[in-house]
């Protein structure tokens, strides 16, 4: 019998896992996908926020405020980049400004720093920022963060540790066992003593499986624009619009890549699997930003995707036992600001839940850090060269738009985290992630996984199941 | 640092070309950079054939046309390095760029000749409606599967965009044992060579839809089906003119792009095409950079790209010789009315040369005039039963027309009965 079975490697299920990791415990992690982060974890506004925007005293106010002071830290071991540039929201209209105070008044209650800043001086740390302008409130704690490595170190640090995790395995029923749970995937059959349900979107359904509940989790899908980076600081804060009931609005940001996004939109479907995207709807994501930042050069957009959001029927985080098992945790409704709460999220239902029900040892030797990752373009000049000396690798351009080389792509299949496929290389070193979309690069990192995997070219996949690129060998009799 | 006199920024046919022609007009000390494993570029494969016509005045396929160009650089044994992308520029003309055998690299070039060529325009740059499935992919991309790879992206098979690589690729992949359902063109004409539309849709019963969009894509891990709908005036899809074709794979042919980063982040001004801004000699704002081939602007055929990499080749050796004439580049050429864009952006009034002026039309066009106009007052007119986009046009000037007088040459189309 495990002791403990996470449900779901998005970044909630993440960093409870690296937290897991300290002590002396047989846990796995199941992923219905085949990559960690993808999904909500993955299609999201990639912000570290301040906090000074959750209702005080909730857990969304908790989390967020103590994920944000742990994320300097956090990024550092886990080699995650994190650009704590600051978040403006901004007021448009003179009878905005008074929502300006109450949100200042909000964040000294949550323990946020911010400022409020007149109109002169946001066009002056702004200037492409609308003259419209009335005034904005500066929260110098929040930031942009690489939602893909954020996740996917969590988990690489976690399985450095000696957790393990399984991917394509999707949870289809549980069941209250003698000391533990009965957990059947459409592949195995599992014990285990305890059972953390971070399933994202679907955690209401995996909540079911034990007791009937009186939450429910839905989809709030969300739409964006990404511009290839094609320059620094045309935005050089977070910039979001006033909040309204349907969330933070319509951001525009240079993300940690230097890409410029531009979204979301805040739409509810009933399908947890839509993903798709609608012209209007982008449409309107275009106008609202516009109001904004009036010269967004949408010239340079290289894709659009949307996310769905996990939202709950209790407008908080449901982060505690089930009513029935104080073995079984429902870690639920994590929508925003869930990215920068995670690694909060993950202390608390390690130290306070799990700990409550399971006597944990800790180890010897917990290595907090994972191996750095070698980014070669960041490199000066001499370290390129001594680098390329030692393997030459270093020195391959395999995606032109990005600068990732061989040697980096080579290092992230080498991890104790898998890359299956092109979608999670792509997340993990950015190569297909460029102006050109993996048009020049895509043929050829296909072989390099399908090469590293011992596969056929036939059976890489581009993400999920059944997303195979190339279906069928010509001319084989003359190769 | 080691100093060269020409570094030339790709190894394709505009790359090669213009290195030839710099060394066969006295430059010696010549570098090609490419970023690829091989030289020749996107030739390689484009294993069709219709290559070389006016360079050779023989049909040639890709690989074979580039085999000639490489051999001259070789003949001629002009330096190269492969798998050597540059990664910056510097207004000084210093080149930063890395390989396996060299590690990182800086070189100073006297001048540099910009022909990295282009790029794709992705899905995501157009933001098809729906989801984003495997199976959706650029025309070069299944090209490069199907031909350096010997892979097929598919069985059943739609294209967006009537451009050549997707017409070439629709012929391709039939010949393969694909179905190829048809292609969608977003305007009310086709926007490939009337040969290719013949030779690849035509001879194979492909229908064209023209005034037609994907209006979405549907599928969970691979694309299921798309859905085409006709546009209007301002190409929006138009409710109720739906066609659903259930494929597995939607290959984009959409508009090719110059990849000119390196040239850009130098604070270049940019023309209408996207490329750089050059003058007759394809020399930037920054003497002694130039830029030649589908990098400046997009080529229906390689043959014009070699012609004006040559162009561009001697006069980079002219600028390093210093035997090129101090000339004041005193008039702007600007597309006028239907003109896409011109290339060049500036020209000298003084000369008994002509001048090349190469240009795009909007829209097809029947029975107009191509004028030229400086500073107002018509220099030229050249009659034209029938233009199309998809055919660059190409004339030659002569200089004495400008009469000596600087200022703004505008080219415009003209309807015959509203000209003078």
């Amino acid at each position: 019998m495990k002791d403990v079975i996470i449900i779901g490697a998005g970044a909630v299920g993440a960093f409870i896992a690296r937290s897991l990791s300290r002590y002396e415990v047989d846990a796995l992690i199941i992923e219905k996908e085949y990559d960690v982060g993808d999904v909500t974890s993955m299609a999201n506004s990639a912000i570290a926020h301040s906090g000074y925007d959750p209702v005080p005293g909730t857990k969304k106010a908790i989390f967020n405020v103590k994920g944000n002071r742990m994320m300097d830290q956090v990024c550092d071991e886990l080699d995650v980049s994190f650009d704590k540039c600051g978040t403006l929201t901004i007021a448009l209209y003179d009878e905005q400004l008074p929502m300006l105070e109450a949100l200042k008044k909000r964040a000294d209650e949550n323990g946020v720093p911010s400022e409020i800043l007149t109109k002169e001086q946001v066009i002056a740390i702004e200037p492409n920022i609308s003259k419209e302008v009335k005034g904005a409130l500066l929260c110098p704690t929040g930031g942009n963060i690489n939602p893909f490595t954020l996740t996917a170190h969590a988990v690489e640090n976690a399985l450095d540790n000696g957790l393990n995790i399984t991917f394509g395995e999707e949870v289809v029923a549980i069941e209250k066992i003698d000391g533990g749970f009965k957990v059947t995937t459409n592949k195995n059959t599992y014990e285990t003593k305890v059972v953390i349900n971070a399933a994202g979107l679907h955690s209401d359904d995996i909540a079911r499986m034990i007791e009937p509940i009186d939450w429910s989790v839905k989809a709030r899908k969300g739409e964006y624009y990404v511009l290839n980076h094609f320059g620094k600081g045309f935005v050089k804060h977070v910039l979001f619009p006033l909040p309204s009931e349907k969330g933070k609005g319509i951001l525009v940001t240079q993300t940690t890549s230097g890409n410029y996004l531009v979204g979301p939109s805040s739409e509810w479907v009933d399908d947890k699997e839509d993903f798709s995207t609608d012209t209007l709807t982008l449409a309107d994501v275009r106008r609202q930003a516009t109001d904004m930042v009036p010269n967004i050069p949408f010239y340079e957009q290289i894709r659009v995707y949307a996310g769905l959001r996990a939202t709950p029927s209790t407008h908080d985080f449901i982060i505690e036992p089930s009513k029935s098992y104080k073995d079984f945790i429902n870690v639920a409704g994590i929508e925003s600001p869930g990215l920068v709460s995670s690694p909060a999220i993950g202390e608390y239902v390690v130290e306070e839940l799990v700990k409550a029900v399971l006597p944990l040892k800790e180890k010897a030797s917990w290595n907090p850090r994972i191996k750095p990752y070698i980014k070669v373009a960041d490199l000066s000049f001499d370290e390129k060269n001594e680098l390329i000396k030692k393997n030459p690798h270093y020195g391959k351009i395999v995606c032109g738009c990005e600068k990732v080389t061989l040697g980096e792509i080579e290092d992230a299949m080498s991890r104790s985290l898998p890359v299956n496929s092109i979608k999670a290389l792509k997340k993990r070193t950015r190569a297909g992630f460029g102006k050109c979309q993996g048009g020049f690069c895509q043929p050829n990192v296909l072989n390099l996984i399908a090469k590293n995997k011992g596969i056929s070219p036939l059976e890489v996949k581009y993400d999920g199941e059944g997303s195979e690129i190339v279906i069928l060998e010509v001319k084989k009799e003359a190769k | 640092m080691r100093e060269v006199e020409l570094a030339i920024i790709g190894g394709g046919s505009a790359g090669l070309s213009a290195a030839v022609s710099a060394y066969d007009a006295g430059v010696r000390d010549i570098v090609i950079l490419e970023k690829g494993p091989f030289l020749g570029g996107i030739l390689n494969q484009c294993i069709h054939n219709g290559f070389g016509l006016t360079e050779f005045k023989e049909e040639l396929t890709g690989p074979e046309f580039a085999a000639r160009f490489i051999a001259q650089a070789k003949e001629r044994n002009i330096e190269y390095h492969l798998n050597s992308a540059v990664s910056s520029l510097t207004k000084d003309k210093v080149l930063s760029y890395m390989n396996p055998e060299e590690g990182a690299v800086q070189i100073k070039a006297k001048a540099v000749v910009m022909a990295a060529g282009c790029y794709e325009r992705s899905a995501g740059a157009i933001a098809i409606p729906g989801d984003r499935p495997a199976g959706i992919l650029t025309a070069g991309q299944a090209q490069k599967f199907l031909n350096e790879q010997g892979y097929m992206v598919g069985k059943r098979v739609f294209i967006l965009g009537s451009g050549d690589i997707g017409l070439i690729m629709a012929r391709r992949m039939t010949l393969e044992g694909a179905k190829v359902l048809g292609v969608a063109e977003l305007c009310a004409w086709s926007n490939g060579l009337n040969r290719n539309m013949v030779q690849c849709l035509y001879d194979y019963d492909i229908p064209l839809y023209l005034s037609h969009t994907v209006s979405r894509c549907e599928g969970k891990g691979r694309l299921e089906r798309v859905i085409i709908s006709e546009v209007d005036e301002r190409k929006q899809p138009i409710p109720g003119t739906e066609k659903v074709f259930d494929c597995d794979t939607l290959v984009l042919s959409i508009g090719l792009l110059p990849n000119n980063d390196l040239l850009n982040n130098l604070g270049i001004p940019q023309g209408r095409s996207r490329g750089s801004e050059v003058n007759e000699k394809f020399e930037t704002s920054i003497p002694g950079i130039f830029s030649a081939g589908n990098v400046l602007h997009v080529h229906d055929l390689v043959d014009n790209v070699v012609e004006e990499a040559r162009v561009a080749g001697k006069a980079a050796a002219e600028y390093i010789l210093g035997t090129s004439e101090e000339v004041e580049n005193d008039i702007t050429v600007v597309p006028g009315n239907m003109i896409g864009y011109v290339v060049p952006a500036k020209v000298s009034s003084k000369g008994d040369d002509k001048v090349s002026v190469k240009f795009r039309v909007r829209e097809p066009s029947k029975n107009v005039y191509i004028v030229y106009e400086l500073n107002g007052k018509q220099i030229k007119k050249v009659f034209k039963p029938v233009i199309i986009p998809s055919e660059m046009e190409i004339q030659a000037l002569p200089k004495s027309l400008f009469n000596g007088e600087s200022g703004t040459l505008t080219v415009s189309l003209i309807k015959k009965e509203e000209v003078k």
